[in-house]
């Protein structure tokens, strides 16, 4: 007999919760406890009184599951509200990358020029490397971190997913 | 504003919340509160012998009462040792406020003695769950607990409660009922899904309603409504493990319990069904069987408080996201203004006559040993003979099939079982929890020889506390149920699943101070119960019962409604890999 996996989809969560004690570990446990995936997860408070924390969460999974898991997080108590953005409509996601790059000569020179059309910054800078910030989708990032592994890539930091839906209302 | 300490302000709200019974077990860690208790004029505290057995006392005084249950437990040991238990009562959605002791919150995180990390470990077996810091905030929480494990879906809510947070001081006064704005369960229908739910209900042909905990969890009026409508559609009912009692086992309309132990009527009736009501059920794997083979040609409408609980494992055609008490009345309503007429199910009625003759639960008898199921069938007559009400719980094994489908409920809160979580030790500690709440009732344990060892130590709380409970052994001297899944899937080797070295369990009553009965035979099979209900005290009653009788019907796991097992010739010895993967 074998294991057989179901073909999933990405999508990105977005929740807000009451910022208090417990509540990363009681979604992320969530997620592991039912065996939901999670790809990346963001939490800070953003309200003036910090009693409410926004969640990124990227997940996949089949239709179904991703029901279940908005269903899941929508019954725990602090859990104020959960949108899917990749249902609810046209929506804006961004990650921050920290990508260190170590070359001399014609590398460091292909590098600046990479990160130039990417758009990153350096923000810090030795003889022998680059640390190059980079904001933009998890494609894009990806596609910056391949192109610099070729050059150079020493490591890089994430910060995961952050969404809000485009236009003027609130959600 | 007067100050009082964490202790006593936690004895202070449990009274305001009219709590009359905790059951707890003391440790260093909650002595603030224990002596908050120490001779408490009006809330009574049952000393149990292990905190596991609080837990299902307070889930069994819930389920029997429709009150929450309370538990008080020390910290670390104390805690785990509960941890069962809240997981129990999540699964079947009991009401149930844990408090625990927890080591001073200066030395959380050091490894103190007698520290665990209870919130951590409870966070996903409860419903909700706290960790109060200060005195000035426990109020607040102890109300908001008490509602939250007693609304929407019910469960239990763990508060858990450091020394010092118990003995340092604050102002009181009692709290105004403030909870988090993102709890709002659903109660009402949208008028939309009702109308819709009672338009597929009056065209269809061949009805059925399948009920469940649900039902029972929305109060006697749920149970009231539910018979109400089946009355106006002429509908046939079914029920879970977990509804059973919430519609009457005495009704032409029942067609006895569904799923893997179910009757063969109720299983071809959801199988050839075209409109399944679900009501307060959630199609759990032990009922729907094979998933691709459930109910393939009905539409489907599913009431139910919580929505995760909607096209979970099951897709619906129409979630009705509600209280069932507030969903059927609306239903109801809707029926009688629209002036719908029950419609002619003569033909499908016909069909499950059919069904019916099969006898699914009928069982062969040779007079010489007693059958399980003659056991459980003599019980409930001579229950039903007291004229007294009377509240049967079981432990988990052949034992609580059996129970379930030869006992007859006529009533809700009168069967207490673990349903979900399949908890073997939960049925005694239950039994003394709902005869605590109901103290004129016949409180009756029905139970197997593996699972009442699993709280054997509970003998000494019925003593101390005068509670009448009455145990019925089924004693065939196995894990009867192991047994059989090892009959059908591993070629009857019989790994592990004999009760070795049993216990005299009529000398370890006596011990305890209890009344024991053996029942050796068949003539004495009607003495015996009859003693054991007319002797006023508890009663521990040691039935030998046919060793290897196995439960039928059976769905094995991962079979279809329509491959039901009907006798054990038809046991097959050797199941498929994937079979055997299910549980
Ligand atoms: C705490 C716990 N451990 C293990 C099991 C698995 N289990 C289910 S039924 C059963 C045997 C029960 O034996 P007994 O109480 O004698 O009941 P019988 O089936 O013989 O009626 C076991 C071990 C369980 N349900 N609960
Ligand atoms: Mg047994």
């Amino acid at each position: 007999m074998h294991i057989q996996e179901e073909l999933s989809q990405r999508h990105v969560l977005s929740l807000t919760v009451s910022n208090e004690a417990g509540i990363l570990a009681r979604i992320a446990g969530l997620f592991t406890a039912r065996g939901y995936n999670i790809d990346s997860l963001t939490v800070a408070d953003i309200t003036d009184d910090h009693a409410i924390s926004r969640i990124t969460i990227v997940t996949s999974g089949p239709p179904k599951v991703i029901d279940q898991i908005i269903a899941q997080l929508d019954r725990l108590v602090p859990v104020h509200k959960v949108t899917d953005l990749t249902e609810a409509g046209p929506f804006v996601e961004r990650e921050l990358a920290l990508v260190k790059v170590a070359g001399v000569g014609e590398d460091r020179i292909e590098a600046l020029r990479l990160a130039d059309v990417f758009r990153a910054k350096v923000v810090d800078t030795t003889i022998g490397s680059f640390i190059f910030e980079l904001t933009g989708t998890t494609e894009k990032v990806d596609n910056f971190v391949a192109l610099m592994r070729q050059i150079g890539l020493v490591e890089v930091g994430r910060t995961g997913v952050v969404g809000l839906m485009r236009g003027k209302e609130a959600n | 504003m007067a100050e009082k300490s964490g202790a006593d302000i936690l004895v202070e709200c449990l009274v305001d919340l009219g709590v009359e019974v905790v059951f707890g077990y003391p440790g260093g860690a909650v002595l603030p509160i224990y002596d908050a208790l120490y001779n408490h004029p009006t809330i009574r505290h049952v000393l149990v012998r292990h905190e596991q057995g609080a837990t299902h006392m307070a889930e069994g005084y819930a389920r029997s009462t429709g009150k929450p249950g309370v538990v008080l437990v020390t910290s670390g040991p104390g805690a785990t040792n509960a941890v069962t238990g809240i997981t129990d009562a999540l699964l079947d959605s009991i009401p149930m406020v844990v408090i625990t002791g927890q080591v001073p919150t200066q030395l959380i995180g050091t490894d103190a003695f007698q520290e665990a990390d209870t919130v951590g470990i409870t966070r996903h077996c409860s419903k909700h769950n706290y960790l109060v810091k200060t005195p000035g905030r426990l109020a607040e929480v102890v109300h908001e607990a008490f509602h939250i494990a007693t609304t929407g879906r019910p469960g239990p809510v763990v508060v858990d409660i450091p020394k010092n947070v118990q003995i340092a001081t604050a102002p009181y006064a009692r709290p105004e009922l403030k909870v988090h704005a993102s709890y709002r369960p659903q109660t009402k229908a949208d008028a939309a899904a009702i109308d819709a739910a009672v338009e597929m209900l009056a065209a269809a042909e061949r009805p059925i309603l399948y009920t469940g905990g649900g039902v029972i969890n929305s109060g006697a009026q749920a149970s009231a409504l539910l018979r109400e409508l089946a009355a106006l559609t002429g509908a046939p009912v079914t029920s879970t493990l977990m509804g059973l009692g919430a519609f009457p086992a005495s009704s032409d309309q029942w067609l006895g319990m569904l799923g893997m132990h179910g009757t063969y009527e109720a299983n071809w009736a959801m199988n050839q069904a075209d409109l399944i009501l679900c009501v307060g059920a959630r199609f759990d794997d032990r009922v729907t069987g094979r998933l691709d083979a459930f109910a393939p040609n009905s539409r489907k409408i599913h009431i139910d408080i919580d929505r995760s609980s909607i096209n979970k494992t099951v897709d619906v055609d129409l979630p009705v996201v509600a209280d069932v008490a507030s969903a059927l009345d609306d239903m109801i309503a809707l029926w009688k203004q629209r002036g719908h007429q029950r419609q002619d199910l003569s033909g499908w009625w016909a069909r499950i006559a059919d069904w019916r003759a099969k006898r699914s639960l009928s069982y062969p008898e040779t007079g010489e040993e007693i059958m399980p199921q003659r056991a459980i069938a003599d019980l409930y007559q001579a229950c039903v003979a007291t004229g007294k009400d009377v509240i049967i719980t079981t432990e988990v094994g052949q034992h609580q099939m059996w129970a379930a489908q030869h006992f007859g409920f006529e009533a809700p809160n009168k069967w207490l079982t673990s349903g979900g979580l399949g908890t073997m030790g939960y049925g005694f500690p239950a039994a003394i929890g709902a005869q605590m709440g109901n103290p004129d009732s016949i409180t009756i344990c029905i139970a197997g020889d593996a699972s009442i060892q699993m709280n054997i130590q509970e003998l000494g709380t019925a003593t101390q506390y005068r509670l009448p409970v009455k145990i019925f052994i089924l004693n065939n001297e196995y894990m009867g149920m192991v047994r059989q899944w090892q009959e059908l899937t591993y070629e009857s080797r019989y790994s592990n699943s004999y009760s070795d070295s049993l216990p005299d369990f009529v000398k370890l009553g006596e011990a305890y101070g209890w009344t024991g009965i053996r029942i050796e035979g068949p003539q004495d099979l009607e003495s015996g119960i009859r003693q054991m209900l007319d002797t006023p005290g508890p009663v521990i009653v040691d039935c030998r019962v046919a060793k290897l009788s196995n439960c039928f019907p059976m769905i094995p796991s991962g079979a279809a409604h329509t491959d039901m097992l009907l006798d054990p010739n038809q046991i097959a010895g050797i199941m498929s890999d994937e079979a055997k993967a299910l549980v």
